[in-house]
């Protein structure tokens, strides 16, 4: 079954076409490369299949359902998980304080709007668990403000997992990591269950190509090759269009 | 003797101004929306209690706010979710709007200025030693401290006040996690709304209601939230104190200067730290 399927999808801003029917279907468990030159679209198809933009035209379905009119929150609710491209935190509070709120989502919790976060022992404990996993247990009470880069990016990638998500949007997980840093957050991916459905969009070559088993080469909003990793590394439209730059 | 009564007074008119100043500050926070119809809920709050004192001071204050919740609430709904992401054009909206009900309680209420009377148990003054205190001022001040402290309860304690707080701090990121951050707006307007309308209500008996109400308030409501910093509930109140000072004592001693001396500290403050005394700092 897919875990995800774009139908015929487009988007555009006035004259300008961000993203011309594309279309693809990611299966359940599977890595899903998005590649493409800087202005391809990539970012604005993770948007589009997150909520944070509307379809001009076509359609988006999650698990068989179609969530092309739902909003973010809830299709965040059914089990989109997503980074930025540009850290996206909840700057002014603690690092398990936005592991706590980005789990809230998944329980029944949301709608009691009165009673202390703090006091539930049940979700401290589960959100320290996520920052064990991605190595940030040591910084739990610190505000996020006061977390070096490389943390931070650790922090949102344990964000999207504390929402326990079935697809997961990886934009540039690794943009502007220094080596060592790289090292930590490749490892992170490295280790994700194998059921969880990741799309990532990456221009470290190296982890990218050995993170996919299947791409999709975007060029000016449109499909250009969609295939298994080799199918596309070995397509001459790719490197034209990427690889030889 | 002078210095004391002006700043009891001070701390009375602070006490309004944090009603009036919270809500907008929470609304232009969380929803960036610089609601320019708050003023005007200010003084709808009034005209509203001044007509249900018939059944009662405490029925008048709870009518003026569930009148401003739910006019807040189709304002919200109806003009500014579909303007979302258009702040000139939210502005000239809600603008608009203002002028609007300003006339409409021109219409309703005419062009007289209407007091309300405080209920019985409030009227006279607390003495202590050579110094008497109007009850209803005291009131004031301990309904503004009762509201600041349940606001800060409900921000800060329990997990809407989480999400609240979320969503100001990034509003991408918190649908992201699936924080309905529409549905959050809508409470956020509609208790802005109720606050400003409640604090019209209950200035009423004070400064009384009449037209221009709203846009001598509205400016006060602004320079305390931007001194004390946006989204901030501890930056509107410090904010309302230091205003309600100024402004109380700037009357009183140089009232041809008034104004400067209102909008100077806001100056400063702007040049040295932008973001406000308590606002937090662009990332």
């Amino acid at each position: 079954m897919s875990a995800l399927e774009l139908n015929n999808l487009s988007k555009s801003f006035g004259g300008l076409h961000v993203i011309s029917d594309v279309s693809f279907k990611v299966m359940e468990g599977e890595r899903r490369l998005i590649l493409g030159p800087n202005g391809a679209g990539k970012t604005t198809l993770f948007n589009l299949i997150a909520g944070d933009l509307a379809p001009s035209f076509g359609t988006i379905s999650l698990a068989g359902e179609d969530v092309s009119a739902l909003p973010t929150n809830r299709r965040a609710a059914r089990g989109i998980g997503r980074t930025f491209q540009i850290l996206t935190l909840f700057s002014g509070e603690t690092v398990i304080r936005n592991v706590v709120l980005a789990s809230l989502g998944r329980t029944s919790r949301r709608w009691k709007p009165f009673g202390s976060l703090d006091a539930d022992e049940e979700f401290r404990a589960s959100a320290m668990e996520i920052l064990r996993t991605v190595m940030l247990d040591y910084i739990a009470d610190k505000c996020v403000s006061e977390t070096s880069y490389g943390e931070r990016r650790r922090l949102e990638i344990a964000m999207a997992l504390a929402q326990q998500p079935r697809l997961l949007l990886l934009d540039e997980p690794l943009a502007g990591l220094s080596k060592e840093e790289r090292k930590g957050v490749e490892g992170l991916l490295n280790a994700l269950p194998r059921s969880l459905t990741v799309i990532m969009i990456e221009h470290d070559m190296d982890v990218a190509l050995g993170f996919a088993d299947r791409i999709a080469l975007l060029q000016n909003g449109k499909l250009l090759v969609d295939g298994s990793r080799d199918e596309v590394i070995a397509d001459p439209r790719t490197k034209e269009a990427y690889l030889a730059e | 003797m002078f210095w004391i009564t002006g700043l009891f007074n001070s701390l009375a008119f602070a006490a309004v101004l944090f009603l009036l100043a919270a809500g907008f500050s929470l609304i232009f926070g969380l929803m960036r929306v610089a609601n320019l119809t708050h003023g005007a809920f200010f003084m709808l709050g009034g005209y509203l209690a001044t007509s249900a004192i018939g059944a009662g001071f405490w029925i008048a204050i709870v009518a003026a706010g569930a009148g401003c919740a739910l006019l807040g609430g189709l304002v919200q709904h109806l003009l500014v979710q579909r303007l979302a992401g258009r702040e000139l054009a939210q502005v000239l909206g809600t603008l608009g709007l203002s002028f609007i009900v300003a006339d409409q309680c021109l219409l309703i209420w005419s062009g007289d200025p209407i007091s309300l009377a405080p209920p019985a148990f409030l009227q006279g003054a607390a003495r202590l030693g050579m110094f008497a205190f109007p009850l209803y001022r005291l009131f004031l001040i301990v309904v503004a401290a009762f509201v600041a402290i349940a606001l800060w309860l409900v921000v800060e304690r329990t997990t809407l006040g989480a999400k609240i707080r979320a969503a100001v701090d990034d509003r991408e990121m918190a649908r992201a996690t699936g924080i309905p951050v529409s549905r959050l707006f809508t409470v956020v307007f509609c208790l802005g709304s109720a606050l400003a309308g409640i604090g019209g209500a209950l200035a009423a008996p004070v400064l009384s209601v009449y037209p221009g109400l709203d846009t001598e308030m509205l400016p006060l409501a602004l320079l305390v939230v931007i001194l004390g910093g946006i989204g901030s509930l501890a930056g509107a109140l410090i904010g309302s104190v230091l205003i309600g000072i100024i402004y109380t004592f700037g009357q009183i001693l140089l009232p041809d200067l008034s104004y400067v001396i209102l909008f100077l500290p806001m100056v400063i403050v702007l040049a040295v730290r932008p973001e406000g005394l308590l606002g937090r700092q662009a990332a």
